[in-house]
């Protein structure tokens, strides 16, 4: 680890891809024009983030952009950050007592950490799946409903209609479609997060994150999961937290690499898996630690 | 070494796994114990005795219920070490006491009479003896000697019971009806005075209404009297001889018998028929002779309603006291001593609420309501005094702590997922709160709510300055408009142990009626409970697998 550490007073999350092979695509804050010119239009810039657990600090000075409808992969060994940005996107780390933010992240242009964003109309545009999947104590129904609801959906036929859409998009329909009225805590681990993906995805966000969902699955469920991030993928950007480095080949379009609370590395999945151009991102996706 | 074993007996744990279960085993025999006797003594107490015939050395007979037996020990005047036998005399009205003790040395003979006659009175307790005679409204009278006198007896005791029956229902019903509301009308018109101490026309006409209204309902009152009153005379009517073992003979109207039988003829059966019937009546009848006899009726209402009030003022409260403290109060050291503070209410003693119940609700918030609303019928006080309401509200004060630390510990195992999902999807903290959090906290909040009644369902002291008599006249829920008087005094059955057991005048009789009564709260709690427990499981599973 101590070999890997930076040595530029800077760290290595200000090294861009571009000190790379040259005319990649560029990524992050230093170039959203020419990495929307390459990926299509840009849904989320991260610009200098850095993030403060009281005093300690977790995140040091991210950029990083999320292009639209494809699927960016976080990578990184335990406590590297990568939730924690993820946690940023929505302003779900308000609610943890402590934490500071400096930085910028824009949302179609907009900063969400501007004093006027209300956090609750953020977040609705935005579907979260959590690590252990996490149903409500209430039907599968009310479940999926739950986001349409609080929102002041009261009309039935349109409720129904995003239930079932929903859990057709989350591949689950066919499972539970007669039994919908039973509890979601009823249901097995695989089809637990399954209902999760269905509830973040009955308010039509516009961007899916997800933190670990398959850690706690087994394979046949996580792939599964990974067939449905697939096809998920046609109509939201999905920002994906993952451990498995597999996974994170097998779905993402883009891989951004994370150690110490710094990005090492961002670029296109293709190249970090067979050519980084960081020589501890090679290390962690060799397995030679991590 | 290696796998062998040889660790110390400490090391390996043996030592403590006996000394938990040790003591899991003394709290069991404790209550176990408490239970069985409480039991054992309280479901005998209605089961019919044999009557005997004890004839003394100095002539004197006496039909007794031969209750316990005692060794004497050796004195300097019977230096001989002797017995002596407690019996149960009856005949208060004879003997003018109900119990006695008698020396073996002073017996000379005893023999179990067939005829011997159990008669449970309205009045000093049982006789105990032979039926004499009956003189019978008709003329027919019935002999010592006719063997059909008891089946007769039998049914003028069942047409008595019935007149009686009807006389309480005009007296408690319609006249308490009327009575009802001859008082309102009263009231009001006092008001309108008060208000007008002119009388102006509009008065004038308005009391005019009234004094109509008040003479209408005096005629009704009129005509009820006089149908209660011709009952009764014909009550009256029946009258039946009874002598004790001596011949002493005392005659009565039947309409004073509750109930008779002879112990001595019943069998198994018989036996049981009249033990189901005193015990329907313990339970669902009035109380007669202080409370040593009769029902308790009253006391299980007034309980069970008193624990109904407390638990629906405690649960709002404490929930909403406990949400704060958890949800949205900043934890810190204001908070911690918060928490401290309303755990160690629960180890105030209860009699301190109850006074605080007094100053409080009663004198100070029943003062002001009065003063408010019931201005016209002072200086009667209506909710400056005891009643149903602040005896409820000072016991959901006493187990608040007890709601508190349950819903905040409920409420803090609600697990961190549920609520990020729901804040994930763009929910306020509030509607976090109402539609996730709360409904998956409600069993533990459910289980503060069952500790809460079992405590408050026991507990004596603050209710006897806040609200509870040792005979209400009424009950706290009746017919009259609005059905429930709040106000009112209430009996409970806590304490009418406490009032049967320590403040009876007739000690011995009410010795059964003490465990009697215990058993029964004991069961109204286990039911309360119980009722409770249901609504949670339902829950749970609800929550767990099935529809919602």
């Amino acid at each position: 680890m101590e070999t890997m550490a930076p040595s530029s007073p800077e760290g290595i999350a200000t090294r861009r891809p571009e000190t790379g092979v040259p005319g990649q695509a560029h990524f992050g804050a230093g170039a959203p024009d020419s990495a929307a010119a390459a990926t299509g239009r840009i849904v989320m810039d991260v610009q200098h983030l850095n993030l403060f657990y009281g005093e300690k600090q977790a995140l040091y000075d991210i950029s990083i952009a999320f292009p639209e409808k494809k699927v960016t992969a976080l990578i990184g060994p335990s406590g590297c950050g990568k939730s924690t940005l993820l946690r940023c996107l929505n302003r779900m780390n308000d609610i943890i007592d402590g934490v500071r933010i400096e930085g910028k992240v824009l949302f179609d242009g907009e900063d969400i950490f501007a004093p006027r964003v209300d956090v609750t109309e953020l977040r609705k545009r935005f579907g979260m799946v959590f690590q252990k999947s996490n149903p409500f104590p209430k039907s599968i129904y009310e479940n999926v409903i739950y986001g349409p609801r609080i929102h002041g959906v009261r009309d039935k036929a349109t409720l129904d209609e995003a239930c079932e859409r929903s859990l057709r998009d989350a591949a689950l329909w066919d499972e539970v479609k007669d039994r919908l009225d039973e509890s979601g805590l009823s249901l097995s681990g695989g089809q637990m997060q399954r209902l999760c993906i269905a509830r973040a995805i009955a308010v039509r966000p516009e961007v899916v994150l997800m933190d670990e969902p398959c850690s706690a699955l087994d394979p046949i469920a996580t792939s599964k999961i990974e067939e449905l991030i697939f096809d998920l993928k046609k109509d939201y950007t999905i920002i994906i937290v993952t451990h498995n480095m597999q996974q994170a080949a097998r779905v993402s379009e883009f891989t951004a690499f994370f150690m110490l609370g710094r990005m090492a590395e961002h670029d296109r999945t293709k190249k970090i898996f067979t050519n980084p151009g960081q020589k501890v991102t090679e290390d962690y996706i060799t397995g030679r630690f991590g | 070494m290696g796998f062998t074993k040889g660790k110390g007996q400490r090391e390996s744990g043996a030592v403590f796994i006996w000394l938990t279960g040790a003591g899991l085993a003394a709290s069991l025999v404790m209550i176990v114990g408490i239970v069985v006797l409480v039991a054992t003594r309280g479901l005998v107490v209605f089961w019919p005795h044999e009557l005997v015939e004890l004839t003394l050395k100095d002539g004197k007979k006496y039909v007794v219920d031969e209750i316990s037996r005692e060794k004497i020990p050796p004195s300097p005047e019977s230096p001989t070490p002797g017995e002596r036998l407690q019996v149960r005399l009856g005949n208060r009205d004879l003997y003018g006491l109900d119990f006695r003790w008698i020396p073996q040395s002073e017996i000379a003979s005893r023999s179990v009479p067939p005829d011997a006659v159990l008669v449970e009175r309205q009045e000093y307790g049982p006789f105990q003896g032979f039926l004499a005679g009956i003189e019978r409204a008709d003329g027919k009278n019935v002999g010592p000697d006719d063997p059909g006198r008891f089946a007769i007896l039998h049914e003028l005791v069942k047409s008595a019971r019935a007149r009686a029956a009807a006389i309480r229902k005009i007296e408690q019903g319609a006249i308490g009806g009327v009575s009802y509301r001859l008082e309102k009308i009263r009231v009001a018109s006092r008001e309108l005075e008060r208000k007008d101490p002119t009388k102006g026309p509009a008065t004038q006409a308005k009391i005019g209404f009234y004094e109509k209204q008040i003479a209408q309902l005096q005629a009704e009152y009129e005509t009820l009297r006089g149908n209660a009153e011709a009952l009764a005379a014909e009550n009256e009517k029946d009258k039946v001889t009874l002598a004790d073992g001596n011949g002493t003979a005392k005659t009565s109207p039947v309409s004073t018998i509750v109930r008779f039988f002879r112990p001595n003829q019943l069998g198994f059966f018989g036996k049981l028929r009249t033990y189901l019937s005193r015990l329907w009546e313990f339970i669902s009848g009035q109380p007669r002779e202080s409370n040593t006899e009769g029902g308790v009726f009253p006391a299980i209402f007034g309980t069970v309603m008193m624990v109904i009030l407390m638990s629906a003022a405690v649960m709002p409260f404490g929930v909403i006291a406990a949400l704060y403290l958890r949800e949205y109060a900043r934890q810190g050291a204001l908070v911690r001593t918060v928490r401290i503070a309303v755990n160690n209410l629960a180890g105030v003693p209860s009699i301190v609420f109850g006074v605080f119940g007094l100053g409080f609700f009663v004198y100070l918030t029943g003062g002001a309501i009065d003063q408010l609303f019931y201005s016209a019928r002072l200086p009667d006080p209506t909710f400056k005094t005891g009643g149903i309401l602040w005896a409820s509200l000072t016991l959901a004060l006493l187990t608040v702590p007890v709601v508190i630390v349950a819903t905040e510990e409920s409420l803090a195992a609600v697990p961190r997922g549920a609520r990020e999902g729901s804040y994930a999807l763009g929910a306020t903290k509030w509607q976090t709160i109402s539609r996730v959090v709360l409904p998956a906290a409600l069993p533990g909040i459910l289980t503060g709510l069952i500790l809460a009644m079992a405590r408050g369902a026991g507990e004596v002291a603050p209710l006897m300055i806040t609200g509870v008599v040792k005979l209400a006249p009424e009950l706290p829920f009746d017919g009259n408009f609005p059905f429930f008087h709040l106000e009112r005094k209430f009996m409970h059955l806590g304490f009418q142990i406490y009032d049967v057991g320590f403040q009876s005048p007739n000690v011995e009789a009410a010795k059964p009626m003490v465990y009697i009564t215990a058993l029964l709260l004991l069961v109204v709690v286990v039911a309360l409970n119980l009722t409770a427990i249901l609504v949670r499981e339902r829950l749970r599973r609800k929550l767990r697998s099935a529809t919602f």
